[in-house]
């Protein structure tokens, strides 16, 4: 066991390449939850995003029009959800989860002519000057574009909650949609954008795994992904900057845990593998002690008559 | 995909479609497999068998299967649908479907199972596998004669014996021809998870190996190898679209011939509960083609592995062998049972690390 073989900045490296996927799907689901809906559907629609993604990239050859797609899969799949629960009144629970099916099964349609197509490598920060500097170019400088462009949608995200009218609307809706609709606001409009956004983040998360992290693009590759992102939201407390901490323990833990196996320390595997989801959890429930509640209107059915 | 076939069968049995078959009608066969039939890799080969049996026997016969079934109580209730909307023979494709094969197996006399790889029978339980060991005593050999840095990665499922027997078959091998090789082992407890086997490989990699052998089912990190420029073997199936500068040869499931003699066998009333244990000589296991990148001496030497267990002269595991703790296990010459193998629960000298417990 030699302990100095694991590189530091290449541990971050592949830590926040690992996270990235979960912590675009999450920072959607957060906005759509802060609207006072819960979305099931965060599988179904990355699972989309990651085929459109990929389609639209190996199509066109630009990763950056595989991106919009990949927005533009989710995102459309979420309106399906969303027309759903907010014109049909129909169940959140029961409707997200049949989304995740729907997804699950729809990009395994569209996927069938992918299957061992490489795709354009996606761009990296590539500057020289930069990628050289000692740890710090390697482990934070030389990532692809859309890992900075996770943290600026986080940066956007909280600003947008934290700062801005539209966002004190949003989180009115999801607090209180009586007295919100009371007041002039248009419940359903605004959850129904909520909606759609987090379905394109939770596509671009798809995307991020088909594009960059495997990439390739293989029938259910996202495996579970989705359902980690949900439940990061729920032990961030609703929170932005949470999710990203939590998105990069669970990332950083897997990772981490993946190269003590590889330099071959002697901790017994089985608490290596649970381990991202202790880790993750424990820091966050501790974290949460801040008496932080959900939206209280999260996923009650809304309709202006009552 | 999942639920629309669930309702189906639902569909079926309400119509009672499931009633009594009458002499003429085709025999339904299930199939349940533990990933999607698009993993290009294990439950991609399963599939291939079951439109064996429909080429084979056309409306004879009629398939049906369940995708990404959960190992453990979904396996039992999506077998237990199957059963009751007439499946008269089920092949359960996992591992972990064991003990809800046997329970489903119980309550379902008169239909017939065929389970993958475990070892638990019943009058109407046989099971099957295939002797995988010896494909990775070819790659092993290959591997050990390709690696420069005389680091091979091997990216394992679950600590089962299936698995533990493969990576004591390569590493013998390696180190037969390359006494310096070291084996790392990473253990990602999944079949399938694409971007948890690529973090995987990534982390081999960054650990200076430079052939990866996988036991898993998607080709995630024969494209992961791919891009950085090191080797790989195909699993389960060949592979060579996602690898092809990377993909040094692969080892094919090939479970048609087998599913469709089992077919036969219950359409003619001749169906016994069995264990069938076939490897590259009943062709079972099939080495895929050789690459440009592999020498002409490894080619053939690798080619006399693959001819020497054909014709049975060599066996993988061939004493002497000691366990990791250096125990003897095989005395020179002796070659390892049926019985050690299929339990095997240790790893062989040499190999560093722990067997997950």
């Amino acid at each position: 066991m030699d302990l100095s073989a694991i590189s530091p900045a290449a541990l971050i490296a592949a830590l926040i390449a690992a996270s990235t996927p979960i912590l675009l799907a999450a920072i959607g689901e957060l906005v759509v939850e802060k609207a006072g809906v819960l979305n099931l559907g965060v599988e179904g629609m990355m699972i989309t995003g990651a085929i459109f993604g990929f389609a639209a990239t190996v199509e066109t050859g630009s990763p950056w029009l595989g991106l919009l797609a990949a927005m533009a899969g989710g995102a459309i799949l979420s309106l399906i959800f969303a027309v759903l629960t907010q014109y049909f009144l129909s169940n959140q629970v029961a409707t997200g989860l049949a989304l995740t099916l729907f997804g699950l099964g729809f990009s395994a349609l569209v996927g069938q002519g992918y299957t061992g197509i490489k795709p354009p490598a996606f761009p990296h920060l590539n500057i020289a000057a930069l990628n050289d500097i000692p740890f710090w170019g390697r482990a934070f400088l030389s990532h692809d574009y859309l890992v900075y462009l996770s943290i600026l949608l986080v940066f956007v995200v909280w600003y947008y909650l934290k700062y801005t009218r539209s966002g004190l609307i949003l989180r009115a809706v999801g607090e209180n949609h009586d007295a919100a609709h009371a007041i002039g606001y248009n419940v359903t409009r605004i959850r129904l954008l909520a909606v759609m956004f987090g379905g394109a983040c939770a596509g671009l998360g798809g995307a991020y795994l088909s594009l960059i992290q495997v990439p390739q693009w293989t029938q259910g590759m996202t495996a579970g992904a989705g359902w980690i992102a949900l439940a990061l939201v729920v032990f961030a407390s609703w929170k932005p900057w949470r999710v990203v901490l939590g998105a990069y323990i669970f990332g950083g833990v897997s990772i981490l845990q993946l190269n003590l196996q590889a330099v071959g320390v002697n901790i017994p595997v089985a608490y290596l593998s649970m381990a991202p989801y202790i880790v993750t959890i424990v820091v966050l429930v501790i974290m949460s002690g801040d008496r932080t509640s959900a939206p209280a209107s999260l996923g009650r059915v809304f309709h202006a008559s009552n | 995909m999942k639920s629309l076939k669930t309702i189906a069968a639902g569909l079926a049995l309400a119509l009672g479609l499931s009633g009594a078959a009458h002499a003429g009608d085709p025999l339904k066969v299930g199939f349940i497999y533990v990933g999607p039939v698009g993993d290009l890799g294990w439950t991609y080969q399963h599939d291939q068998g079951r439109k064996a049996i429909e080429k084979a026997y056309g409306d004879k016969v009629e398939t049906t299967y369940v995708e990404s079934v959960p190992e453990g109580a979904d396996a039992e209730r999506v077998m237990t649908q199957m059963a009751l909307s007439g499946a008269k023979l089920i092949f359960a494709t996992s591992f972990g479907y064991m003990d809800a094969v046997q329970n489903v197996a119980k309550k379902f006399p008169n239909v017939k199972f065929e389970h993958a790889t475990g070892y638990k029978r019943a009058p109407n339980v046989s099971t099957y596998s295939a002797r995988f060991y010896e494909g990775r005593a070819v790659i092993g050999h290959i591997a050990g004669k390709m690696t420069k840095t005389n680091k091979i990665g091997y990216i394992a499922s679950f600590p089962i014996p299936e698995v533990i027997r493969g990576i004591n078959a390569a590493y013998l091998a390696a180190k037969k021809v390359n006494p310096d090789v070291q084996f790392k082992i990473v253990w990602v407890f999944t079949w399938f998870d694409p971007a948890k086997e690529a973090d995987a490989a990534n982390a081999l990699i960054e650990q200076g190996v430079d052939v990866i052998m996988q036991h898993t089912d998607s080709p995630a990190a024969m494209t992961i190898a791919e891009k950085k420029g090191i080797y790989a073997f195909g699993q389960a199936s060949d592979m060579k679209k996602f690898g092809p500068n990377a993909r040094l040869t692969s080892i094919i499931d090939n479970w048609a011939p087998y599913y469709v003699q089992e077919v036969k066998a219950v359409m003619d009333g001749t169906w016994k509960s069995h264990d069938t244990w076939d490897g590259i000589k009943a062709g079972m296991v099939k080495i895929g083609e050789f690459s440009d990148k592999i020498p002409d001496d490894v080619k053939k030497s690798a080619q006399a592995i693959i001819d020497g267990i054909e014709s049975g002269k060599l066996h993988p595991f061939t004493g002497p062998i000691n366990k990791q703790d250096g125990t003897p296990w095989l005395k020179a010459g002796e070659v390892a049972d049926d019985g050690t193998l299929a339990g095997m629960n240790f790893y062989v000298e040499g190999i560093e690390g722990k067997i997950p417990q």
